[in-house]
């Protein structure tokens, strides 16, 4: 499998803060890769880079086997771009952004563009002036979706879409895939992000703190188990076993996967008369990642 | 009063954000006030050369920039003269420039939408702006009275002089109020309240040189017949108050009968597609100033008409005055024509400089606005859309200087029954295109190396304004003069063509021009 995006070690700083710290993030040729992190992590900045809009401190980016900074024109010919807060020349119409954009590109599809501006539902002839904050970003959206780019990058490109237009979204990004497309899509919308994305990478101050698939994330944190056993059950002492409450015979915890397998024999040897198990929901895992405490990972201890 | 619930608030605030903005806007006009007056007191240290100055300040063509001749053998009045003029038309962009920003500015970006969801009356961002703008006019006329005084003037004409600052503040305060209502866009609101003040200025023109009523229906002539240091009379700053009153009166009309965001007519639907030409950062460009260039070539456009039309009335003056025809001319009618159609070319030049300085900066403020992203995350290096802004402020200044120059020349041709200065003309002001380069290259090399600081290009224009309206009555050294660049560039048609300054002022905005755009290269965008 060949490499869309491999960035090592990136540091970017804005004069003493730091907004990129060592960051890592590789995006394979043909999945939808999710960027997640809190607000200030630094996604925008990143993918200013990716873009050559900013200069690297240090660190190795490689963007479809080139150099952002030095290659960027050649570079963007195959990529397409959706900013998270859209501007638009407030004189010019939608329509005539749509295609500028694309002339600017090089490239132009004028009839999967209407396709896209009759999905989208967006009024051409407006000027951007007058559009609404979700119009604007439909603007984008139709202007980058309808290019015939290798790569789309996305930060936050659905704020401000209603649901409907947010599923139409979904559509267009599935229909790329299947064309073939690299998608690197940076969003804080959890369900845009299990339908679409392949894998998911998530950066914390200027850092990556965990990158795989969503299973791979499931995988790393606690899974939350319920039980009733006949008699009471000792898990208090197990490696990995957290908030245990104990009533009567009925006990609840959390269990991380290197504990699992003890507390399981522990419970049966208590005899079971009732288990539920769930993994850790997709909020529990970004609320846990997100958040300040370490995460108790087993592979990097 | 419910409509102006809140105005208290809003004023308050006002003053705090701006504070420095107000304050260098009266300090700095005030400084200029008192530095001009002191000027004018060392240049004209005794009465006979009061009379020299007063004989020869009835030309035309100083009357045309600085408006009627009264009293120029007193102090107060070689003061009012020499500076009531520029004075004047500052105190009116001071009050266009802050209602713009106060009121539309804010609508515009969406400020005033958060403001007014809150308890805040329908008109109190209005009144505020009013009231803010109103108190700077109040403060700089009582300090400009002040000013005049400390150069132990006389209290009755420094009075007269600070009420008109204060009144011709108000008239423009009420003129911006009304078009800010009219259009939703505050570049808009700055260039029709500038059309308003440019007609005012060559109706003043015009009915000085004349002798004729046009100045009454000027509000800088109704402050220049109020007569400051020349038996004052009060009655005109009535027609200010009144001007005032019923501009507010419509202004309150307007706002009641609008929406939020709105202007007075409805945006029309634009083109659903591109037009074939809209392809690459020169034609969006182009695209985007469209409106900008005709705006600026309109206005001095009629600037130019406006001077050329009166130069046959210094023909005239000279044939009725030969002595003094002699005495600063030495030579014949025609040299006298010439310096004054040079002067008029110098002082249009320099007005549509402001055009090519605020086209240069749009590369900056397009990157402000994260509207460079968009175009620099296509196919385009950043060379090519640095040179998207160069080549249309290029052109836009040649159109601009052009269309200056034609109606200069066609103007003067038709009252002179002089054909050539129609050539000529265009080229004296098509002459001036080198130094204006020099401040877009100016701009450009700091948008590219220190791109905090563009707005230190308009600093270098001021400069120019300053040296050629003020130097002679300053009377700068000679190194100061040499700062401007305009002043490199020949007096056509009074002097000869001297093709060497030009040159070497293009080689200096190339050059400016070049580093500006290697500093882009390396800096972040953003």
């Amino acid at each position: 499998m060949t490499t869309a995006i491999a960035i090592r070690g990136l540091v970017k700083n804005y004069g003493r803060t730091r907004a990129l710290d060592g960051l890592d993030l590789e995006v394979s040729t043909g999945e939808v890769h999710g960027f997640l992190g809190p607000n200030g992590a630094g996604k925008t900045t990143a993918i200013r880079v990716l873009l050559g809009l900013l200069r690297a401190d240090s660190g190795d980016v490689h963007l479809l086997g080139g150099d952002p900074w030095a290659d960027a024109v050649a570079l963007h010919r195959r990529l397409a771009y959706v900013p998270g807060d859209v501007n638009l020349w407030p004189k010019l119409t939608g329509g005539e952004i749509i295609d500028l954009l694309a002339r600017l590109r090089g490239s132009t599809d004028r009839r999967r563009r209407d396709e896209l501006v009759d999905r989208f539902e967006l009024d051409p002839s407006k000027k951007a002036r007058t559009y609404s904050k979700g119009n604007r970003q439909k603007v984008g959206l139709v202007a980058a979706l309808a290019s015939d780019a290798e790569l789309l990058v996305l930060d936050e490109p659905t704020s401000g879409l209603d649901p409907l237009m947010e599923a139409e979204f979904q559509r267009c990004i599935d229909e790329a895939t299947s064309a073939g497309r690299t998608v690197l899509l940076s969003s804080h919308i959890l369900a845009e992000v299990e339908s679409l994305c392949d894998r998911v990478s998530i950066i914390r101050s200027g850092r990556t703190v965990q990158s795989g698939t969503l299973d791979d994330l499931r995988h790393l944190t606690h899974t939350t188990v319920s039980a009733r056993t006949v008699r009471p059950a000792v898990l208090d002492d197990i490696e990995g076993v957290h908030d245990v409450v104990v009533d009567g015979t009925h006990v609840a915890f959390t269990v991380d996967p290197a504990g699992l397998d003890e507390a399981l024999l522990r419970l049966t040897a208590a005899h079971v008369e009732a288990l539920t198990c769930h993994p850790p929901t997709l909020e529990e895992i970004f609320l846990h990642l997100y958040g300040e405490e370490p995460l108790h990972d087993p592979s990097t201890e | 009063m419910s409509e102006y619930h809140g105005t208290r608030t809003l004023v308050i605030a006002a003053f705090r954000r701006d504070r420095v903005r107000i304050a260098v806007w009266v300090g700095a006009i005030t400084f200029m006030v008192f530095v001009s007056a002191s000027g004018v007191k060392q240049l004209f240290p005794t009465q006979a050369d009061l009379d020299t100055a007063a004989a020869a300040s009835t030309n035309p063509a100083i009357i045309a920039f600085n408006g009627p001749p009264q009293a120029l053998d007193t102090l107060g009045g070689q003061v009012a003269f020499q500076i009531g003029s520029p004075g004047l038309v500052l105190c009116a962009l001071m009050a266009i420039l802050m209602v713009g920003r106060l009121t539309r500015g804010e609508e515009e970006s969406g400020r005033l939408e958060l403001v007014r969801s809150l308890p805040v009356g329908r008109r109190a961002p209005v009144a505020a702006a009013a009231i803010v703008v109103g108190t700077m006019g109040v403060v700089l006329g009582a300090l400009v009275g002040l000013a005049l005084v400390s150069q132990s003037l006389g209290p009755r004409g420094s009075l007269s002089f600070g009420l008109g600052y204060m009144m011709i503040t108000l008239v423009f305060m009420a003129v911006t109020l009304v078009t800010a209502q009219i259009s939703e866009n505050v570049r808009v609101v700055y260039g029709s309240s500038g059309c308003v003040l440019g007609a005012a200025f060559v109706l003043r023109a015009f009915g000085d040189v004349r002798g004729s009523v046009l100045s009454w229906f000027s509000p800088i002539g109704w402050m220049q017949h109020a007569r400051p240091f020349a038996g004052e009379r009060w009655w005109p700053f009535l027609l200010g108050l009144a001007a005032t009153a019923g501009l507010l009166a419509v202004a309150r009309s307007m706002l009641d009968h609008r929406d939020l965001d709105a202007g007075l007519f409805a945006p029309k639907p634009g083109r659903p597609r591109a037009g074939r030409f809209l392809g690459g950062p020169v034609a969006l460009d182009m695209r985007l100033q469209r409106g900008s260039v005709l705006g600026w070539a309109f206005g001095l456009t009629v600037t130019g008409v406006a001077y050329g039309s009166i130069s046959n009335s210094i023909e005239s003056f000279v044939q009725d005055n030969p002595t003094l025809s002699d005495l600063f001319t030495g030579g014949g009618a025609g040299s006298l024509i010439d310096a004054y159609l040079a002067t008029s070319t110098r002082v249009s030049a320099l007005i549509g400089a402001g055009f090519a300085v605020q086209s240069m900066l749009r590369l900056r403020s397009e990157e402000v606005a994260m509207r460079a992203d968009p175009v620099l995350a296509a196919a385009v290096s950043r060379t090519r859309w640095a040179l998207g802004h160069l080549v249309t402020t290029v052109l836009g200044s040649i159109v601009v200087l052009g269309a200056t120059g034609l109606s200069l020349g066609v103007s003067a041709a038709l009252v002179t029954n002089d054909r050539t200065l129609v050539l000529g003309l265009t080229g004296a002001a098509l002459a001036y295109a080198p130094a204006v380069w020099v401040l877009v290259g100016f701009a450009l090399a700091l948008s590219g190396l220190a791109p905090r600081w563009t707005g230190a290009s308009w600093a270098i224009l001021m400069t120019a304004l300053v040296v050629t309206f003020l130097g002679p009555v300053l009377s700068l050294p000679r190194w100061a003069f040499d700062l401007s660049p305009f002043e490199h560039v020949p007096l056509l048609p009074a002097a000869d063509l001297a093709l060497l300054p030009l040159l070497v002022l293009g080689g200096i905005s190339v050059a400016l021009a070049a580093i500006g755009v290697v500093g882009l290269r390396r800096r972040d965008i953003g």
